[in-house]
């Protein structure tokens, strides 16, 4: 049982990462825009806060630290495609580019210098229960984030009127202009929002799952959070089990490795990436699901006159 | 005054051409703040980044070697851009091609006959092309997005050269680094000058972008490429089968960045190693936007993006900065180039506010 809990932990270690960047981006989608720089923002908030936190000593500066470093990769992003109309896909390639070199020349000085891991929020008496104690009062503040913004995504998607306007814009930005709603404002809002949680994601990285910084540490979770939001057909409640699911396997193939089973790591490690893919294909293959609730005018580009 | 963007009825021709020197000069004035940033003297890391990596023949040799596989992956992956197919996993089919070719080059061993170096060629097209054959089937028989697909392929690939020179194919001489046996002299590309690195796969990819260029420009299947990328509607109604163009421009695309691993691995590197290519693949979208998704562009672009890793190179050695400064330049370049292309669709004009309320 011990054991359980803690490959369970580890789970949970490794999903966080996912989460964040995938709820984010889910929102960005939602409102009609394909941000593919969620690579980049998430490695360029992981030497964000890094950084930050071992210069100040506050792990609480570096996580803001880290979340402004992915707005601040969004707000690029919204300049290029929302304000010079300029292709999104490129535009989120030129991102992830930018930034996995930004973050190396940023980092040089910090590779290989230790920081103390988050630490876990300690409530009294209940992180000593057997088992569940850790497995579920055991964590550090941004797992309960992680958690947390997927009821809360929920909430502002499908009961608030904001999110009811970003869902709007995401299936007819001409529609919801001519209704006067203030398209290019409120995809402003969810990049930087988007960008935001992808900091989080890699500061959790860097602060959190593995305290340091490496070069090119997020090893394509970035991209894996983007196949996510397809796994979820959009749906944010679907992000957690498939956050997890990741997560999961991501900790299989360490463990596999731990108990000596005679596969070459290489074929191990390749596990992430092909589960991915085979997910991708599952959900695509039936297009009406998928179809259903991937917003009408994703990639699209919006000019008021056209 | 507030400045508002008016569509052109055609794109600008003169915008097409002025757009990417436009992109090299912002970036340029923006690499020289943040050099300054960094406590360096700009014109000094400019010298040290543009000029001096061109300053011998050696050196225009190396700027060839370099300028290569980044041209051959651009290539490709143009045809695909042109289709809207977004095929990002050039690095993995790359890795492929060599896997492939370099195979067969280690199965040759040290007395390889004459037809081995063809032999080698033709398994790393095909080797790139299986590779990029499998984002193309995920995609016209299940509507898997290729974006996700071939990026998650390169991951795979580059662990499966890992295994390869970590297990079976590692030198058993080889003081235990994880790399294959040197291949023969014989399967080697042919040097066409002494005393550099300059081999026979420079003049191929040149003739391979002329033959790219007569294809997008004269044959029936370029003006299909085009005609599915600007209007996929009319690509419809015109009975254009756009699975097929899925297939032909993924496989294109593969094989040619297949062909740039093998040169890699038949010709500079000279064997199988964990790192054949330092991102290549990926840089070689920038290659093909900054050369406008034109072969002969991208001539020229390769060239310049070939000179930003010898520049990385010159100023890690000569200053001290870090290899990933390459990478920064080359970001802000395709920053500054998407910026830039608005005044391609777009021109500007600047209107008092109260007359924008009045027209509109």
């Amino acid at each position: 049982m011990e054991i359980l809990a803690a490959v369970l932990i580890s789970v949970i270690g490794a999903a966080t990462p996912l989460l964040f960047a995938a709820v984010g981006e889910l929102v960005v989608e939602k409102s009609g825009v394909l941000n593919l720089g969620v690579e980049g923002m998430m490695v360029l908030g992981a030497v964000g806060a890094f950084a930050v936190t071992l210069t100040t000593g506050s792990a609480t500066l570096g996580i803001l630290a880290g979340a402004a470093a992915g707005a601040a990769m969004a707000l690029v992003f919204a300049l290029l495609t929302l304000t010079l109309l300029a292709n999104q896909v490129a535009s989120g390639l030129a991102l992830t580019i930018f930034g996995i070199g930004a973050s190396a020349l940023l980092g040089r000085s910090f590779v290989g210098m230790p920081v103390t891991r988050l630490p876990q929020l300690d409530l009294p008496g209940l992180g000593d229960l057997a088992i569940i104690g850790p497995l579920l009062f055991g964590h550090d503040v941004l797992v309960y984030l992680s958690i947390l913004s997927i009821p809360l995504t929920i909430w502002f998607l499908e009961r608030s009127r904001a999110g009811l306007v970003l869902r709007a814009i995401g299936e007819s930005h001409q529609a919801a202009h001519a209704l006067g709603h203030p398209v290019i404002l409120v995809r402003y809002l969810a990049l930087l929002f988007g960008g935001a949680m992808a900091g989080l994601g890699g500061a959790y990285l860097s602060l959190a799952y593995t305290p340091m910084w490496a070069e090119n540490m997020t090893a394509g979770r970035g991209w894996i959070a983007l196949a996510l939001v397809v796994f979820a057909t959009w749906r944010p409640g679907r992000l957690l089990s498939g956050a997890y699911l990741f997560g999961g396997i991501t900790v299989a193939q360490l463990h596999v490795q731990g108990f000596g089973f005679a596969i070459p790591s290489q074929f191990l490690s390749m596990l992430p990436y092909v589960a991915t893919i085979a997910v991708l294909v599952a959900i695509s293959a039936d297009g009406t699901r998928a179809r259903l609730n991937a917003p009408a005018s994703l990639g699209r580009i919006f000019h008021p006159e056209a | 005054m507030r400045p508002r963007l008016e569509a052109r009825i055609g794109a600008s021709r003169t915008m097409v051409y002025a757009t990417p020197v436009l992109a090299v000069a912002l970036t340029m004035a923006c690499g020289s703040v943040l050099f300054a940033a960094l406590g360096h003297h700009p014109p000094a890391v400019l010298y040290a980044f543009f000029i001096q990596p061109l300053s011998s023949v050696y050196d225009l040799a190396e700027l060839t070697v370099k300028a290569t596989p980044l041209v051959l992956c651009a290539i490709g992956l143009s045809f695909g851009f042109r289709a809207n197919v977004w095929n990002i996993g050039a690095e993995g089919q790359l890795t492929l091609g060599a896997i492939a070719g370099g195979g067969i080059a280690l199965w040759a061993g040290d007395d390889a006959a004459a037809w081995v170096l063809p032999a080698m060629i033709v398994a790393g097209l095909l080797g790139g092309a299986a590779w990029a054959a499998i984002p193309a089937f995920l995609k016209t028989r299940f509507n898997a997005n290729e974006i996700l697909t071939s990026l998650m392929l390169t991951y795979v690939a580059i662990l499966l050269l890992s295994y390869l020179v970590h297990g079976p194919w590692k030198d058993p001489d080889g003081f235990s680094f994880p790399q294959s046996r040197m291949f023969a002299d014989s399967v080697l590309l042919p040097l066409l000058t002494m005393g550099t690195r300059l081999h026979l796969g420079a003049p191929i990819t040149l003739f391979l972008a002329l033959g790219a260029w007569w294809v997008m420009a004269r044959m029936f299947i370029g003006f299909q490429i085009k005609v599915v990328g600007l209007t996929p509607a009319a690509a419809g109604l015109a009975g254009f089968s756009v699975n097929r163009l899925i297939w032909i421009t993924l496989l294109t695309g593969g094989a040619l960045a297949g062909l740039a691993g093998l040169f890699e691995v038949a010709g500079p590197i000279g064997q199988l190693q964990p790192s054949i290519s330092p991102g290549y693949g990926f840089t070689a979208i920038i290659v093909a936007f900054l050369g406008r998704l034109h072969p002969v562009g991208i001539l020229l672009s390769g060239l310049f993006i070939a000179l930003s890793y010898l520049g990385g190179e010159t100023v890690q050695i000569e200053l001290g900065l870090p290899l990933a400064v390459s990478g920064v330049f080359q970001g802000m370049l395709l920053f500054f180039l998407l910026a830039a292309d608005v005044l391609v669709r777009y021109r500007i004009r600047w209107r008092r506010a109260a007359m924008v309320q009045e027209a509109g």
